[in-house]
């Protein structure tokens, strides 16, 4: 089982890098959520996937009972989920900005930041036209 | 220990967190919102400073969250070095808070500036502060979201761009630092960093634990800027407003530094596998490929974005080296750098408002117009460059001193020729902006408003004081160095009254984790 998890992990980052690697901006979010997602996972079977009892203590018991489930990798996975979640949208909203006053979502065209005070252009942040 | 005592660790983070609330919920208002800030950065700076102050008294102070026995709760943890870097945190932030009176401007504040500003600064203490590792990465993302807010508060075409670019590299980064997490909690069942600290030094280098420290480096490597993962730095810092670029550049790559050190020195050891070599060959190219590519730039803010890159190869050269002196070295350097660079900054948005331009092919004059600028330029330049009897220097003599201990020549080499280097682009910045005639004769001289001097003159007063009274603060880089090295006491507070091997009994669930 351990293999298949692993392999489902690697299915995960591999695919999650690949589309990062890409020129257009909405794949490359694409990849950061797969990369996330494969992060996830990663923590959630860090914590070894056994028991499924749930961790309450039992009334009258001051301890856990010996096989009760690990709860902290469930912990630390909702919450790496919500962060994900939260700059996952921030990179879309910033992803359609970018599209709205630069016209494009191709890193390649994307030259304003790089356009501004470049050494070789005039300080205009408006002037796009260098670098061929 | 006192339970006041203890809660000082709290107040860095709570003080900017409540801030952020307040300021948030005063939206409507600008000028509430300011004076609120204002207010708040003040009391800041008290906490910071009462809160070295107690460190140096007691000696490191920790405090469990909701009263959970360590690992099993959150810990803070205020050692030497960390309330070194709260402490000059929290004299930038009051600074640039000052400064930012008159930079930032009303619609940069109706986009959100305050809020933003002061929930960078809970993330950048949070991160100083924390003693549990999965906690160091939600303040770091507490720090990114933030940190993209700011830059986008001024919605122009670059910052857009700018802040994409900065984005798309940052969080692949805080991933990173999420899988090494992950894998480094498969492999000890634990994430308290002083339990961690007891645990990985019995076991034995697995190939997780392996990925686990190279992909610490690599996600630190991107917050802090260093070679070949830098480039999201130059893309973006010179797009932000001044006060925001200023508050980035000194907190932001150091934030980066302090946490390779916390882990490569608490944690990981530095000898293991070829970790040693690959930091110091990072270090040297991040220096050299830092200065060069500052050298063919005429614009100040990228001159200046490219020096952070350089100057961080210095901090993590005395994390190459190794040696307690190098160490001590390089939290010496950060605590100088932070300073100095932030003062940069702010001294740029000076030379902006008083030559109207930060382009220097178009600036000229400014030593005949405004003298006391010049002077005040001088100290943080110099120091930068590495001029007795400033900062710098004893920064400088103490990382190259370690590495000529250790026999690094070619580092040391590395170092110096550096050091020349970012004389150059200094002079240059002095040269073209302050020595020259005046591209464009301006009939009235454009002055430079006092809440711009103010700080720039505070943040200098400070790199003098380091300067001129070397002697304390390397004797507190010493000691901080010592805790670093061995953690004994840093495990001790974290845990008190309890032997140094673990013998307590740990329920199931983390038990299972461990096996």
């Amino acid at each position: 089982m351990t293999l298949v998890y692993a392999i489902t992990i690697a299915a995960y980052v591999g695919c999650g890098l690949y589309m990062m690697l890409s020129r257009h901006v909405v794949r490359m979010i694409l990849g950061l959520t797969l990369l996330t997602n494969g992060a996830i996972f990663l923590i959630f079977f860090s914590g070894r996937i056994g028991s499924s009892m749930p961790p309450v203590i039992p009334q009258g018991s001051d301890a856990l009972s010996a096989d009760a489930a690990n709860a902290l990798p469930q912990a630390l996975v909702l919450t790496a989920i919500v962060i994900g979640f939260a700059l996952t949208a921030f990179a879309i909203a910033l992803a359609l900005k970018a599209y709205r006053s630069l016209g494009t979502l191709d890193v390649r065209e994307m030259k304003a930041a790089e356009a501004l005070g470049a050494p070789d252009a005039p300080s205009s942040s408006q002037t796009v036209t260098n670098h061929g | 220990m006192a339970d006041a005592t203890a809660l000082l660790v709290l107040w860095p983070v709570l003080i900017p967190i409540a801030t952020a609330a307040l300021t948030a919920a005063l939206w409507k208002s600008p000028v509430a919102q300011r004076r609120v800030g204002l207010a708040s950065l003040a009391l800041l700076l008290v906490a910071s400073l009462a809160l070295v102050w107690a460190v140096i008294d007691e000696g490191v102070i920790a405090k469990q969250f909701g009263a959970w026995a360590a690992p099993f709760g959150i810990s803070f943890v205020a050692d030497p070095l960390s309330a070194a870097m709260i402490a000059i945190s929290g004299i930038l932030a009051f600074a640039v808070g000052i400064f930012a009176l008159s930079d930032i401007k009303e619609r940069h504040e109706r986009a959100g500036f305050h809020p933003l500003f002061h929930g960078l600064l809970a993330g950048v203490n949070g991160a100083f502060l924390t003693g549990d590792i999965f906690n160091l990465y939600v303040w770091f993302e507490v720090m990114l979201i933030t940190t993209l807010g700011l830059l986008v508060v001024q919605r122009g075409r670059a910052q857009i761009d700018g802040a994409l670019k900065y984005a798309a590299m940052n969080l692949f980064g805080t991933i990173l630092f999420l899988i090494a997490v992950a894998l480094l909690y498969g492999a000890t069942g634990t994430l308290n960093m002083a339990d961690l600290a007891r645990i990985l030094p019995q076991m034995e280098m697995s190939p997780g634990l392996t990925a686990s420290a190279l992909l610490f480096l690599a996600a630190f490597g991107i917050k802090a800027g260093v070679f070949p993962l830098f480039f999201w730095l130059p893309a973006s810092y010179h797009t932000a407003p001044i006060a925001i670029a200023a508050l980035f550049a000194g907190l932001l790559t150091k934030v980066g530094v302090y946490a390779a050190f916390r882990v490569f020195t608490l944690m990981f050891e530095m000898e293991g596998g070829a970790l040693r070599e690959i930091v110091a060959v990072v270090a040297a190219l991040t220096m050299i490929t830092g200065v060069f590519g500052a050298a063919i730039q005429w614009n100040v803010r990228r001159i200046l974005s490219f020096h952070i890159i350089s100057q961080i190869g210095y901090m993590l050269m005395g994390l190459a080296i190794a040696t307690p002196v190098a160490i001590a070295g390089a939290v010496f350097y950060i605590v100088h750098h932070i300073i100095v660079k932030a003062n940069l900054f702010l001294l740029a948005g000076a030379i902006k408002h008083a030559a109207g331009t930060d382009d220097l092919r178009k600036a000229g004059g400014l030593l005949k117009s405004h003298p006391w600028l010049a002077v005040l330029f001088l100290i943080p330049a110099l120091s930068l460059a590495g001029i007795p009897p400033l900062s710098g220097f004893w920064a400088k003599f103490l990382v190259i001193d370690a590495s000529l201990r250790v026999e690094a020549w070619w580092l040391a080499a590395v170092a110096l020729g550096v050091g020349a280097l970012t004389l150059f682009s200094m002079s240059k910045i002095w040269m073209e902006a302050f020595w020259k005639k005046p591209v464009l004769v301006r009939a009235t001289p454009r002055t430079v408003p006092v809440a711009f001097v103010v700080p720039i003159a505070l943040l200098g007063a400070v790199t003098l004081t380091i300067g001129l009274f070397a002697d304390p603060f390397v004797e507190y880089a010493r000691t901080a160095t010592a805790m670093l090295v061995d953690p004994t006491d840093y495990i001790a507070a974290v845990f008190p009254g309890e032997a140094p091997v673990r013998t307590v009994e740990y329920p199931a669930a983390t038990q299972g984790a461990i096996e």
